[in-house]
């Protein structure tokens, strides 16, 4: 397999865009990644996208994106892999390229969340529908349980699940396609809404809209564009049991733990040599699961990193320096896809106030329903 | 859901049928084709034992359409006392009641009324030992 590069970035800001449809949110993106990579044709598209089916009744997709873009004929597919869906286009935009049959491939994610849908409904179609579902779990009841497990066993506080979302709303302040520009006190977040005891309204990520393209294409194309690009070190991915009793432990998620292994492996690095991270914080609770399967802590010492400052903008390691999905907003389609572009500014050096001093590795981390995905990219910076 | 997706798991919803495999003994709730932990693809149905012990659970305060009038309601993990693992409301306490490692049995009830036909769809619910 050749090398790979991204070479444009494009989003939507995130949030509540009553105004803008889903073919139309999706075109926005695509169109500001082409303008930004300053390519005249793309070969084809990936399209990640959970439900626009249940979300406005629209399948078949990938060839609505490619007329709406004014680009009928260019081979597009849609992907889905519930939440991880963004992060599976980029992965199949790397593939394409780097087999060689394509030379500047878009990798899209959309979701338009808010158009009457039952929401709650539609993301709990990512579990096991016949049982799951079926006994009334919503998706912040499968997190709260893992939540629950987690306390359960290594003594997890409710202070340490409301510092993360703390924490994000900090970076989230500062970017300006965040849905929730604001930041929040630990109090506020442990006096919210109780939703799925115990994670309360703070502790999920929104209900949102929005679309993000990054442009992917060889090394070759890369250069000749001759505008700050990165290189796609390792694209991996695991999977797991989708029903969250199968698991043999419930405060675990294995498919991270493989999926890290498998792209620490790829790109020859340690956890340890990583500048920056876009992690899968649907929930509170599944940032500090997923950093203790990334390795950056032992297991049960997340909670305690996160209230120490490890993971803070100027910490040891910066996790969401975007927002993460808990401000920046979660619009299950594009969210991985959000995760790239954040780590891509970075590698520019073109974060603005959210930047991470000589940031040279970024790696991202998307995750599908209670973790039967999860899709990794490490990027690296290139001069 | 409609009725066939429905009756197609009565044997599993009314009476806890599952498949153990010939080879290793693993227990699949709800059977499957091939073992996840061995290979084989044999399996005898047998029916779980109704009761276990709760290894996590939540109390949900916002439901989907199919459940908004219950909350807020209980729902968690249970390992039967054979090995098997499901998920189950829990039902007939407080929630205060409720902690993880507490025993339950495991009982028929209905579950809900689907769609705009209101097919009444049953299952089982874990009620605490006392």
């Amino acid at each position: 397999m050749r090398e790979v590069a991204i070479v444009g970035i494009g989003m939507t800001p995130f949030g509540e865009l009553w105004q803008d449809s889903l073919r139309n949110l999706f075109a926005k993106a695509a169109l500001a990644a082409i303008d930004d990579a300053g390519v005249d044709h793309i070969d084809g598209m990936y399209i990640g996208a959970m439900s626009t089916g249940l979300f406005v009744g629209q399948e078949h997709i990938a060839s609505l994106m490619a007329d709406y873009l004014g680009m009928p004929g260019v081979p597009a597919a849609h992907v889905e892999s519930a939440c991880a869906s963004g992060g599976i286009a980029v992965r199949q935009a790397f593939f394409e390229v780097a087999s060689g049959a394509g030379e500047i491939i878009l990798a899209g994610g959309v979701e338009k969340m808010n158009d009457g849908a039952d929401t709650t409904y539609v993301l709990a179609t990512a579990a096991d529908q016949e049982y799951e579902a079926f006994h009334g779990v919503t998706f912040p009841g499968l997190y709260a349980m893992i939540a629950r497990a987690h306390i359960h066993k290594y003594g997890t506080t409710r202070e340490q699940l409301a510092d993360v979302a703390v924490k994000n709303h900090e970076n989230g302040f500062k970017n300006p396609n965040a849905q929730f520009r604001m930041k929040i006190d630990r109090e506020t977040v442990m006096n919210s809404t109780m939703v799925a005891d115990p994670l309360r309204l703070l502790d999920c990520s929104p209900v949102t809209d929005g679309a993000a393209a990054v442009i992917v294409a060889s090394m070759d194309v890369a250069k000749k564009l001759a505008r700050p690009y990165v290189k796609i070190k390792a694209s991996a991915m695991a999977t797991d049991s989708l029903a969250l009793h199968s698991r043999k432990d419930l405060a675990a998620l294995p498919a991270v733990q493989k999926a890290a292994e498998r792209a620490y492996k790829q790109a020859g690095v340690t956890p340890d040599k990583i500048d920056v991270m876009e992690v899968h914080d649907c929930f509170t609770i599944a940032e500090l699961v997923v950093m203790e399967e990334l390795g950056l802590v032992e297991r049960g010492k997340a909670g305690a990193a996160v209230s120490a400052g490890m993971t803070r903008l100027g910490g040891k390691i910066p996790v969401n320096t975007s927002g993460g999905l808990k401000s920046k907003g979660h619009p299950v389609g594009a969210t991985g896809v959000a995760q790239v572009i954040e780590i891509v500014e970075q590698l520019r050096g073109a974060a603005g106030d959210r930047q991470v001093a000589n940031a040279g590795l970024g790696l991202t981390q998307n995750m599908g329903g209670s973790g039967g995905s999860c899709v990794i990219h490490i990027l690296e910076a290139m001069s | 859901m409609i009725v066939p997706r429905y009756t197609r798991e009565i044997p599993q919803r009314y009476r806890l049928e599952a498949g153990k495999c010939k080879k290793c003994g693993y227990l699949a709730f709800p059977p499957r084709v091939v073992c996840p932990e061995c290979g084989n693809r044999r399996f005898v149905t047998v029916r779980l034992k109704p009761a276990g012990t709760i290894l996590t659970y939540t109390v949900i305060h916002v439901a989907e359409d199919n459940f908004a009038a219950e909350t807020p309601f209980a729902v968690g993990v249970v390992e039967t006392d054979d090995g098997a693992r499901l998920t189950a409301q829990i039902v007939d306490c407080k929630p205060e009641e409720i902690e993880i490692g507490k025993r339950v049995n495991l009982i028929l009830r209905r579950i809900r009324k689907e769609g705009h036909a209101g097919i009444l769809q049953y299952g089982y619910k874990a009620v605490l030992q006392r």
